[in-house]
């Protein structure tokens, strides 16, 4: 064992071992040195940026919906409204058998099986401490039936929610509109931020147009929570500032008595205050109910709204282009004498039929007998169609476009509502440019009564007659003029102001003429007058949707209703002092002056018995 | 006059000398580890989500290891000595018998299932391999020649493979540093052990090679945490959010919104001093750093006190394994080193460390409290 015999040297190993722990303790200094360092870099240095993560590790912003704005009508009626709408939840942590549960309340409410599905899907991506939504907007008697057995059923309970709900269903269908859950492509341009606690997003009508208002802004509430999203505590709050309340212009009432009226029609009925261009009824038949859309419409109910050949979905009022037919006849009138074509008097002779020189094609009075000699006045009163082929031939198209362009006719009325068309008003560019076709003359004839090309929308016609009524002061249409913001101070919408410069005494020749429509004897819309105590002024008008043949007549009962004229109505009242204009078409209704017209005349009599009322109070 | 006073104290010692002679304990020593032990419990009841009994278990093995320490330093040191290698060959044996027959916790085989109670070979293993190093480098002239160098180095490398099999990464460090500590302080040359780290520098990639996948992740993880916030990197992340929003004034005691809300994992264990760090900041930190520094440099003290080679050799390696064991858990907690499941000593709930360190503690008492009472 020869290594017992090494020598050790004490003295030199101490020495050496001594050196050994100085340089450790030196080693270990500088290490830990290096800690220090290190600590003083994360707890001085990076503090703020670690405080800040720490922060938004356990502080979460949830988000608290505003209360969206209601909307009244003129007269305060409440159009949309945020209702209480009552959910049964689960809280999967607090239920001891789930299963059991589940079967239980199956047996209570009748709970389709797909629903617990969906329910039980929906656990699986929620954590366990959320609650889950099994039924939603019960009824009163649901809602008491559970509250009965609530104290057996440990983590189910009621949650009550506010719902968007439109009292008036499908008067309002078209106006107002209605919210619906935000889908994919809307979540990708509304404001995040201000959106996180919303779910519903106005979708058409006043509801979309004025989202922004309505919305409200988004109040928060910071939550304390741990690693797995579990709330602790609120920390503290934003209170959220609710929507803006809307008053809308409309008449609820009149709407009722328009969209009444047009009962068992399709059509359309647009009723401006004259002087501000405030929209007071705006029908369009068939509406349709907008609640289902706020809780999600069914496929099958929504299949079916739209494939039903009525197409209560079409907002006739804004998006239905018709053409305007003898409606049409005062503005080309007016035309006629602005630009000095016809004086007012000048009579020209009408046997029923009108041909252009050298050409053997025959445009047809409605009348086949003609009628005779006629002035401005009973052209207008009787609509003799021959008197306006003359005026329009001798006007040319460019100065019907010119001049009819000035009421707004094709072109956009700049309502505050989504999705307006332009209607069309034709003119030689127009048809190069868009069919690559020289303008015909016969083209220029038809337009004259409203027919061919020319195409207008409810609203547009019901504009142009408010401006017509305004000897030229344009106006343009809304629904609201006035809104509260959460100051309740009013903002009123700004508005184009424009005046069509017009020879008053050939405005007035209009008037007159279109006072005779009601008025006159031989007035097309003369059963209007019985029982009122003003004039009316306005000019009845029937659209043909099917071209008769030359040598064929137009017999009504044999046509598909598809197929039969649209009837139509413009007026203005009280004649002298215009309040109200009003513009009707019925679709494939026939006689504008038999259908159209009583339609536009009862909401002339509402509407001044009610200013009137207003008016005596005043 | 000086060597006089000292010989006269040497030779006259006072009565409490005398008692804590008799009880084998070093009182500075004594005092630091009560110190670390008693910041333990203080910032466990905090991390333990405010829960007593958690403490209760923890006061239970502190008492149980204490008293195991205070009977270690009972036991001479020439008995230590005399029983290194049979200690040492059983706790290899033991190693492959984990290797063979082990218990598998949380995907590693570490625990021997003794039937009433688990016991971890690789905590013994700590203290029985610098235990035989130093027995076997004592033998000879220091400092130890290449081929002392070599045998010794097959005895660190052994246990070292074993740990490391199960896989045991942080221990099988901690046991071929403690290893290397007595080689280092046996006086290896510098020239020669900065050819040894050359060596194993090279080695490096064969060793990458050998890794397991979760040992690959940690090192990916600890050089790049943001690279998997929600994977791997959160630990490092998390523990980071933690200690930097200490600041230097730390959020107080019961303070931590890390811990207490769950986004600090092992909040407890491994990770407790980013709790620490949370509560009592930089200032904390550093009063922590320097409580540990005094017990380091006390077990230096009785390293160079000592008075025979095993002895310095092995109180060196003890508290240089100490010192690593410190480093590597707060290093891995403020994310300078790679995540290895070390828990910071003293502080961490757990029963196994607390056992091994204190045993090593009763050693150092006890190869300080057996000295002969000579003049040198």
């Amino acid at each position: 064992m020869s290594r017992h015999y090494t020598v050790k040297d004490s003295f030199a190993e101490n020495r050496m071992f001594l050196s050994r722990v100085v340089a450790v303790l030196v080693f270990f200094s500088i290490m830990i040195l290096g800690l220090v360092g290190r600590l003083v870099y994360l707890q001085v240095v990076g503090h703020n940026h670690y405080s800040m993560m720490a922060k938004s590790n356990r502080i979460k912003l949830a988000p608290i919906a505003p209360t969206r704005g209601i909307i009244y009508d003129r007269n305060g009626r409440v159009l949309a409204e945020n209702i209480p709408s009552y959910s049964l939840e689960l809280i999967p942590e607090q239920i001891k058998n789930i299963e059991q549960t589940l079967q239980k309340l199956q047996q209570l409410f009748a709970i389709p099986d797909e629903k617990i599905e969906q329910f039980l899907k929906q656990k699986k991506r929620s954590k366990r401490f959320s609650s889950i939504p099994l039924l939603v907007q019960l009824n009163d008697f649901e809602v008491a039936k559970f509250a009965v057995v609530r104290p057996y059923f440990p983590g189910v309970d009621l949650y009550a929610r506010l719902v968007r709900h439109y009292p008036y269903g499908e008067l309002t269908s078209h106006i107002v509109g209605y919210v619906g859950r935000i889908n994919e492509k809307e979540l990708k341009t509304l404001p995040v931020a201000e959106y996180r606690g919303t779910h519903h997003v106005g979708k058409i009508g006043i509801e979309k147009r004025y989202e922004s208002q309505l919305h409200g802004q988004t109040g928060y509430s910071e939550i304390e929570t741990n690693a797995q999203g579990r709330k602790i505590k609120s920390v503290a709050t934003a209170d959220p500032i609710p929507g803006e309340n809307l008053t809308l212009t409309l008449d609820i009432e009149l709407q009722k008595i328009a969209y009444d009226a047009l009962e068992g029609q399709n059509g359309a009925a647009v009723a401006i205050e004259v002087k501000t261009g405030n929209v007071v009824v705006f029908a369009s038949r068939p509406g349709f109910d907008p609640n289902p859309f706020v809780s999600g419409i069914s496929n099958k109910a929504y299949k079916a709204l739209q494939q039903s050949e009525d197409q209560p979905m079409f907002n006739r009022a804004l998006r239905g282009q018709y053409p305007p037919g003898s409606t049409i006849k005062p503005f080309i009138a007016l035309a006629g004498l602005e630009y000095n074509v016809i004086k007012a008097r000048q009579k020209i002779f009408c046997p029923g039929y009108y041909q252009l020189p050298r050409l053997k094609h025959k445009y047809r009075d409605w009348k086949a007998s003609g009628h005779g000699l006629v002035n401005m006045k009973n052209a207008i009163t009787q609509s003799c169609d021959v008197y306006f082929y003359d005026l329009a031939r001798n006007l040319g198209i460019d100065k019907i476009h010119e001049f009819l362009q000035k009421f707004g006719f094709g072109d956009k009325t700049k309502i505050d509502l989504v999705g307006e068309k332009a209607g069309l008003l034709p003119s030689k560019a127009w048809k190069k440019r868009a069919r690559s076709q020289p303008w015909y003359p016969g083209e220029t004839l038809i337009t004259g009564i409203g027919q061919g090309f020319l195409q207008v929308t409810p609203l547009q016609l019901a504009r142009a007659t408010a401006t017509l009524a305004n000897k030229g002061k344009v106006v343009t249409p809304r629904l609201v003029n006035k809104f509260y913001n959460s100051e309740q101070t009013e903002i009123t919408g700004v508005y184009e102001k424009k005046q069509i410069i017009l020879n008053q005494q050939n405005v007035e020749d209009i008037f007159s003429a279109m006072i005779n429509v009601i008025h006159g004897w031989r007035g097309t819309a003369r059963r209007l007058s019985k029982g009122i105590s003003y004039q009316i002024a306005g000019k009845t008008g029937t659209a043909q949707v099917f071209t008769v043949k030359q040598e064929e007549k137009y017999k009504e009962g044999e046509l598909d209703s598809k197929l039969k004229d649209h009837a139509l109505f413009m007026a203005f009242a009280p004649a002298h002092a215009p309040k109200l204009a009003v513009a009707v078409i019925v679709e494939n209704g026939g006689h504008g002056g038999s259908v159209a017209a009583p339609i536009a005349s009862k909401i002339i009599k509402q509407f001044l018995a009610e200013t009137k009322v207003e008016a005596t109070i005043k | 006059m000086k060597t006089e006073t000292r010989d006269e104290q040497f030779y006259q010692p006072s009565v409490i000398g005398t008692i804590l002679r008799t009880l084998h304990v070093d009182i500075p020593l004594f005092i630091g580890l009560f110190l670390i032990s008693i910041s333990s419990f203080v910032i466990l009841y905090s991390a333990g989500g405010e829960d007593i009994s958690i403490l209760i278990r923890q006061a239970t093995r502190v008492a149980f290891a204490f008293v195991l320490m205070i009977i270690l330093a009972h036991v001479n040191p020439r008995q230590f000595q005399r029983y290194s290698s049979t200690f040492y060959i059983i706790g290899v044996m033991l190693l492959i018998a984990v290797l063979l027959f082990g218990y598998i916790g949380k995907g590693a085989q570490r625990w021997l299932d003794l039937g009433f109670f688990r016991f971890q070979p690789s905590e013994m293993i700590k203290i029985t391999t610098p235990m035989m190093i130093a027995k076997f480098l004592s033998e000879y002239a220091l400092p130890p020649k290449p081929k002392q160098f070599f045998i010794a180095a097959l005895l660190i490398i052994i246990p070292t493979f074993l740990i490391a099999k199960q896989p045991d990464l942080g221990t099988s460090i901690l046991v071929a540093s403690s290893g290397a500590a007595v080689l280092f302080f046996a006086g290896l040359s510098w020239m020669f052990m900065l050819i040894i780290a050359g060596v194993l520098g090279l080695l490096t990639p064969v060793l990458w090679h050998f890794m397991h996948d979760y040992q690959k992740g940690r090192v990916i993880t600890f050089l790049n945490p943001e690279s998997d916030p929600l994977g791997k990197g959160y630990h490092i992340i998390q523990s980071k959010i933690s200690i930097g929003s200490g600041g230097v004034h730390g959020k107080g005691w019961l303070g931590s919104t890390q811990a207490k809300l769950d986004f600090l994992p092992e909040s407890s264990t491994d990770f407790i001093f980013a709790v620490f760090a949370e509560e009592f900041g930089l200032l904390g930190c550093l009063g922590l750093l320097l409580l540990y520094f005094l017990v380091i440099i006390r077990c230096l003290y009785i390293a160079v006190q000592a008075q025979d080679s095993y002895s310095r050799l092995l109180a060196g390696s003890l508290t240089f394994s100490f010192f690593v064991y410190v480093f590597v858990n707060i290093g891995m907690v403020i994310g300078i080193l790679p995540v290895v499941g070390v828990p910071l000593p003293l502080i961490s709930y757990g029963g196994t460390s607390m056992v091994t360190l204190l045993a090593s503690f009763g050693i150092l008492m006890s190869i300080h409290t057996h000295r002969k009472l000579l003049p040198t």
